[in-house]
């Protein structure tokens, strides 16, 4: 019932709601729960497992059973009525304890906030606007943050925002819920932006915002959650917290009940009791001590417990020990208050049980936190603490939230538990939506109860974040989609687009992974694209491939420290292959290096390992050579590189490179020539990835588009075919040369790979040389990389396949596990020069075992397998000069 | 978030950071030398103590420079930071 007068209600404007289907009214200022209860409505749902039904206990966050689903303005489950700001026009229904996704995407925005400041305050009630007002004199920069709409804690006057708004040092932040408190200050709070305007909300405004606050001090003034005491069939709708009803009438205007019956166990609940009495209710006091106060207009009864009710979809009786029927359509409850020392705890802070004040208080002191007003102790202790009255276990229900009892503590304590941890959760008590707000404290007396401890010895659960729910969608903020991870695109990557390129992701690269023609299925794509840099020219971009510039006196030292072979000796204008190992002699990286003068060079790294070899090298530069005068600097944004590649290849590089001298003679395999095209410099190489003659075009990324236009023209006599990284794939595997992170996986060495040659014998040391000596790495069985053929010439190897040994299998069935393998298949593919499939995989002495049949399960059938050298396309290297 | 301590940048967001375990570990003068097992012990074996701990930080999202810091590892609470350490002045 609404009360005629008073509350922080807007009386002049009505607004209309729809809670299950049927049509009530209300003001701007109430929540969905106080509409209710002003229409009278105080059964919102049934509970989860039970299926009893449950109605509205607290007043705000620490509610533990009035859950709604809010369908209009957005679909939104599991909310509390008592969080949800009245709108015009909201939709909402009651829960079963349980709610419904949206089926609907979500288009309000989210987003997050950095904030820096000397002292944030949680919590605007008396005690923290008292430490804001202190922090903000003192001239610091002050934070404040508040769950509620409005600040001034359980009794707003609606003066503290003017107080506020003359400090303009002071950041001010309402309906913003400090959420978790972590290290060295840092608290996310979560900010609601827009729900409560309804359709005023500006379209331009995110919904939720994330505040990330770094504090240099915090202060928690959190006030305090009301406690129940627990009793038979003490989870009907129209059983609430007393100050909960207190709330109800002087934030909403709103009483709860006419005929009212207080519960409680000391001074706590008197206030309340004498307000709602004073606000027209007939109020009847029942207090567990044997002595009590007297309060006008209410009449107090010391010396009764209440062992159960009556009611079915709302409470009608209590029932007093001695039997007695009290008729009520309000039943009040109060244990107590306990500080909510949520966020003290978050920062690993112990609660210690303070039993003058019969409550957990803050125990301790932690650096640059502080803990004020009734969060650091109730302002009315607790001298009787009273965790529940005589009655049927079964339906004596702690947590309601969880339809969890007396009886579930009793089952988990005659199971042999001890700890509150195990207990909350083999009972699951505290693990609901109010994570135990109102229920945490009460099962750990009830379980020192039980197991005969004190219950400050046996202690409470720790709180962790969040404080109250938080939607995913607020955590990501921005970062979703598109947002989701940057995305790098090279400078040709429009031009891609335009030809119909299918991209693939390459670490955050958006890499082109072949050009379908209309109709055309990526593997005859691939086929084509293969065939014709096979036979024709084709070409690829290779921009993304990293570029690291190495310049000073000693980079020659430094590259043969960290390469296997010599680098120092490569001459100028000339190109090495190279291949990098960790400590302990394990690939990380290959790539090739290009001498650009005598103290500088240009190593070109894998496109997924450019960050890691660049680290890889600062880090061994700064920690343990920092003698050497060497300087790097990532440049693979900056160049530009696209190899073109095949038999027609020169005829394409002659035609748009006309300075540049082509040929074999003046012009070899793994030499770099510089030369300028319209006064652009490029630079070429010959470099091939595929076995084919081949040149690596490098400009600067801004004429990138133009040049890759002009070879594109300049080889469409020849049928150039821009290929993707499938393709390029298929040939480099045709020519055995391996992908570091697909055939390698940080347990093969250049040795594995048949990369021996790379290897210097000449160095006294480079990292990995000692670990090649390790017996493991002279293990004969170790596994080396090969090619295999399947023998139908049919079956495509999926990449991943075990390989296990022929002998094994008896008639073509798998023995029984463990099988023995052989190996694995790292690479996999159709080749359309060798007119079959093919595969590499790193198998158990490869090498020795050329020409042996093998098998691998492929789909539960064994598919024979020859085992090949891993260079099965032009072995003898004969097609590299064209 | 924990705040670290860059001694070029001043206290920036761990994320910032990159671990690079314990201090004060050289590379061998002369590995060759080293039989298997003292080379393994340097590859591969590393302290794993509750308390102090001398610990290598990469600023790698802001200055780029490897210091090493002492930290608790029971509590997480970092000492001091230092420049780069020669291997041999870092204990352990």
């Amino acid at each position: 019932m609404r009360t005629p007068a008073g509350g922080r209600i807007d009386r002049s404007v009505t607004l209309r709601f729809t809670f299950d289907g049927r049509e009530y009214t209300g003001h701007p200022g109430d929540t969905l729960a106080s509409a209710l209860l002003a229409n009278g409505v105080h059964r919102i749902g049934t509970s989860v497992n039970l299926g009893r039904p449950r109605g509205i206990v607290g007043a705000w966050s620490d509610d533990p059973a009035g859950l709604v689903q809010v369908e209009e303005p957005f679909p939104e489950p599991m909310l509390l009525a008592t969080t949800v700001e009245l709108t015009d026009g909201l939709v909402a229904r009651g829960l079963p304890g349980r709610g419904r996704l949206a089926d609907v995407p979500d288009t309000a925005r989210y987003d997050r906030r950095h904030a820096h400041c000397d002292v944030l305050v949680i919590g605007a009630g008396p005690a923290g606007l008292d430490a804001a007002l202190d922090a903000a004199r003192r001239g610091g920069r002050v934070v404040l943050v508040d769950d509620r709409p409005e600040a001034g804690g359980s009794r707003p006057t609606g003066e503290e925002a003017g107080i506020l708004a003359a400090l303009p040092e002071v950041l001010h932040l309402q309906r913003t819920t400090a959420f978790g408190l972590y290290d060295d200050g840092f608290v996310l709070a979560l900010e609601r932006r827009t729900d409560h305007l309804g359709a005023d909300a500006p379209r331009n405004r995110s919904r939720q915002r994330v505040h990330r606050i770094r504090a240099k001090h915090v202060v928690v003034a959190t006030g305090a959650h009301e406690r129940p005491i627990v009793f038979e069939d003490n989870d009907r709708p129209g059983i609430m917290l007393a100050g909960a009803a207190r709330e109800f009438l002087h934030r909403y205007g709103v009483l709860a009940g006419q005929r009212i019956v207080v519960f409680t166990s000391d001074d706590a609940a008197h206030g309340a009791a004498a307000d709602l009495a004073a606000a027209g209710a007939s109020v009847t006091l029942l207090d567990a001590r044997p002595a009590a106060p007297a309060i006008p207009g209410v009449e107090v009864r010391p010396g009764v417990l209440v062992t159960g009710t009556e009611g079915d979809d709302h409470v009608t009786h209590a029932v007093l020990a001695d039997g007695e029927r009290l008729p009520c359509d309000l039943l009040l409850v109060s244990g107590g208050w306990n500080p909510t020392a949520h966020l003290f705890s978050h920062a690993r802070g112990a609660l210690r049980y303070d039993a003058a004040l019969g409550a957990f208080v803050p125990g301790g002191e932690l650096d640059g936190l502080t803990v004020v007003g009734a969060a650091a102790g109730p302002p009315v202790p607790n001298r009787l603490v009273l965790w529940r009255t005589p009655g049927d276990p079964g339906k004596q229900f702690v947590d309601i939230a969880r339809d969890a009892t007396v009886a579930d503590i009793a089952r988990s304590v005659g199971a042999g538990m001890r700890s509150v941890e195990h207990i909350k959760r083999y009972t699951t008590i505290g693990t609901a939506h109010d994570q135990g707000k109102s229920s945490g404290v009460v099962a750990s007396g009830i379980a020192a109860e039980l197991l005969g401890v004190p219950v400050g010895s046996l202690g409470t659960t720790t709180f962790r974040p969040p404080y109250t729910p938080v939607a995913f969608a607020a955590l990501a903020g921005r970062d979703r989609g598109r947002l989701f991870d940057p995305e790098r695109t090279t400078a040709l990557h429009p031009w891609h687009v335009e030809a119909g390129a299918v991209f693939e992701d390459v670490g955050q690269w958006k890499r082109p992974r072949y050009y379908p023609r209309p109709g055309e299925s990526m593997d005859a794509a691939v086929l084509r694209e293969c065939a014709a840099v096979r036979t024709g020219v084709g070409i690829l971009d290779g921009c993304t491939l990293g570029k690291i510039d190495v310049q000073g006196p000693d980079a020659g030292v430094l590259l043969d420290r960290i390469y296997t072979n010599v680098m120092s000796s490569l001459a100028v204008g000339r190109v090495r292959y190279g291949v990098m190992c960790g400590v302990d002699g394990m690939v990380i990286d290959d790539g090739t290096v290009l001498r650009l003068a005598e103290d500088r060079f240009m190593v070109v790294t894998t496109t997924g390992g450019a960050a890691k070899v660049l680290d890889w090298m600062e880090e061994w530069l700064q920690t343990e050579w920092p003698g050497l005068r060497v300087h790097l600097a990532s440049v693979t944004e900056q160049w530009a590189v696209f190899p073109v590649v095949g038999p027609r290849s020169r005829d394409v590089v002659a035609a748009v490179l006309p300075d540049l001298d082509v040929s074999a003679a003046a012009f070899p395999f793994m030499a770099w020539r510089d030369t300028t095209v319209d006064g652009v410099p490029v630079r070429v190489a010959r470099i091939s990835f595929s076995g084919e003659l081949a040149f690596e075009v490098n400009v600067s990324s801004w004429y990138a588009d133009g040049l890759w236009r002009r070879l594109l023209a300049a080889g469409k006599p020849c049928g150039i075919t821009p290929y993707g990284t499938e393709t390029m794939h298929v040939l480099r595997a045709e020519k055995g040369y391996p992908i570091i992170g697909q055939d390698t996986d940080g347990t093969v060495t250049p040795h594995d790979l048949g990369l021996a040659w790379a290897v210097s014998k000449k160095k006294v040391d480079f990292l990995g040389k000692r670990s090649f000596a390790r017996p493991s790495n002279l293990d004969p069985l170790r596994k080396q990389l090969v090619g295999l053929l399947p023998v139908d010439a049919r079956t495509r190897l999926p990449e991943g396949s075990q390989i296990i040994e022929a002998g094994d299998v008896r008639d073509g069935v798998l023995p029984a596990p463990p099988v023995p393998m052989l190996g694995h298949v790292t690479s996999s593919y159709h080749s359309v020069e060798l007119g079959r499939p093919f595969a590499l995989a790193l198998m158990k002495a490869g090498r020795a075992r050329i020409g042996d049949v093998v098998h691998v399960p492929v789909d539960g059938t064994l598919v024979p397998v020859e085992v090949a050298g891993s260079v099965l396309v032009d072995p003898e290297g004969t097609r590299r000069d064209g | 978030m924990q705040l670290i301590e860059c001694p070029w940048c001043g206290p920036r967001e761990e994320v910032e950071f990159h671990y690079g375990g314990q201090a004060g570990v050289a590379y061998p003068d002369e590995p060759a030398a080293l039989t298997d097992e003292d080379w393994a012990r340097y590859v591969f074996f590393r302290a794993n103590p509750k308390g102090s701990f001398h610990e290598r930080w990469s600023h790698s999202a802001g200055c780029r420079r490897w210091f090493t810091a002492v930290r608790d590892t029971a509590t997480y609470r970092f000492a001091r930071s230092a420049d780069v350490l020669p291997p041999a002045a870092a204990t352990t």
